[in-house]
């Protein structure tokens, strides 16, 4: 069994939360919508405050900083990727030519990075710091969020 | 990354997940997920492929014309992990005096600020800085060959951090060290711990630290866990 194969394993084999009567936004059409990007690759930008192991906090990411330090805890991902490509976690360039082509309406001035490796329950994102960054990204006019895991 | 999209959802906001893992996918039910069977760590598919990135894009935009959910749909494409190491090149010995390890992460130090120098940032630093790379190093062939872990000081004091910032100090130098396309999933981390001495002398410590009684998060998140 290789590592991906191992971790997605252990990941399914771990008990889900449970969202009754789960919200569903319609969004605007594409092509008006500001786009946002969430990940969770702890990336940070370079000089900004580390991710500690179990942090269950996020960080802001500015749309023209690209000097993002990888802060993931977890050695049971490839790494390199990122390190040849940040577009392979975060596509901020990608979202830029689609904005500049018209496919989606405008990129994001700010966007969004939690650690994955997280306690198993995620209470803490699902009762402070995610509504607390879904109130950064309300406050950025944000209509659609694209989520890019690690 | 599902969980955040309910919770998004919630406050607003219309979202499309990434999925990397099927079954949690399938067990949170996010409003919309494109799963993408990709190495993990690579939710965009393939590095430096403008044109790949972009089709996953707009796949997993689509998804916002639907008018109900949860909807999940997969990428028609899947990228398996590469089993090999990449061709990298690792400098010849320099310094018989000193443990194979220290001299090859000596050995490499060039090519590391050569990177530095390029991309101007460093996820070197999470508890050692480039210069302590190769003493940490000295500390953990000294593991290795039979010193008792619990006797000597560990650089930077947190193990998982230390081993972090050694692998990325050679994943960072062979930045510079390697040419062609972007070697698959996990081949850099398979260079690491199959093909340098730093990455065997880390494995090594690590069973080391395990018979010596160091508890399991100390020495298991030392590397990959299927390692």
């Amino acid at each position: 069994m290789n590592g991906d194969q191992m971790m997605r394993a252990h990941s399914a084999s771990l008990p889900a939360p449970q969202f009754d009567n789960p919200a569903w936004v319609t969004p605007i059409a594409l092509s008006k919508a500001r786009v946002a990007i969430v990940t969770s690759a702890a990336l940070y930008a370079a000089g900004d405050e580390a991710f500690t192991a179990g942090d269950t906090g996020y960080r802001l990411i500015n749309r023209d900083r690209r000097d993002l330090v990888l802060g993931h805890w977890s050695p049971n991902f490839d790494q390199m990727g990122v390190k040849m490509d940040l577009n392979v976690v975060y596509p901020i360039d990608r979202l830029e030519e689609l904005a500049a082509q018209g496919v989606i309406g405008s990129v994001a001035p700010r966007h969004i990075s939690f650690a994955g490796n997280q306690p198993d329950d995620v209470s803490t994102i699902r009762l402070d710091t995610g509504p607390s960054a879904a109130a950064q990204l309300r406050q950025d006019g944000v209509d659609v969020i694209i989520l890019t895991p690690v | 990354m599902s969980v955040l999209a309910h919770i998004f959802e919630a406050a607003g906001i219309a979202t499309v997940v990434l999925s990397s893992v099927r079954e949690v996918a399938q067990k949170v039910a996010p409003p919309r997920a494109l799963h993408c069977e990709f190495p993990l760590g690579r939710p965009l598919g393939i590095p430096n492929d403008v044109e790949f990135q972009t089709d996953v894009l707009l796949r997993a935009f689509a998804l916002l014309k639907e008018e109900s959910g949860p909807v999940l749909t997969d990428h028609p494409v899947q990228i398996e992990v590469d089993d090999q190491p990449v061709s990298c090149a690792i400098p010849p010995r320099y310094d018989a005096s000193l443990p194979p390890s220290v001299d090859e992460a000596r050995g490499i130090r060039n090519a590391y600020n050569r990177a530095l120098d390029r991309r101007g940032f460093t996820s070197v630093g999470r508890a050692i800085t480039a210069d302590e790379v190769p003493n940490a190093l000295a500390v953990f062939h000294a593991i290795a060959v039979g010193t008792d872990w619990a006797s000597v000081e560990i650089p930077g004091g947190n193990v998982m951090a230390v081993c972090h910032d050694i692998r990325t100090y050679y994943e960072e130098a062979a930045l510079e060290l390697i040419d062609g396309p972007a070697p698959g999933g996990r081949a850099m981390e398979n260079w690491f711990f199959e093909s340098t001495e730093a990455g065997k002398t880390v494995l090594a410590a690590r069973t080391a630290m395990k018979d010596g009684g160091a508890k399991f998060p100390v020495w298991f998140y030392m590397a990959p866990g299927n390692r």
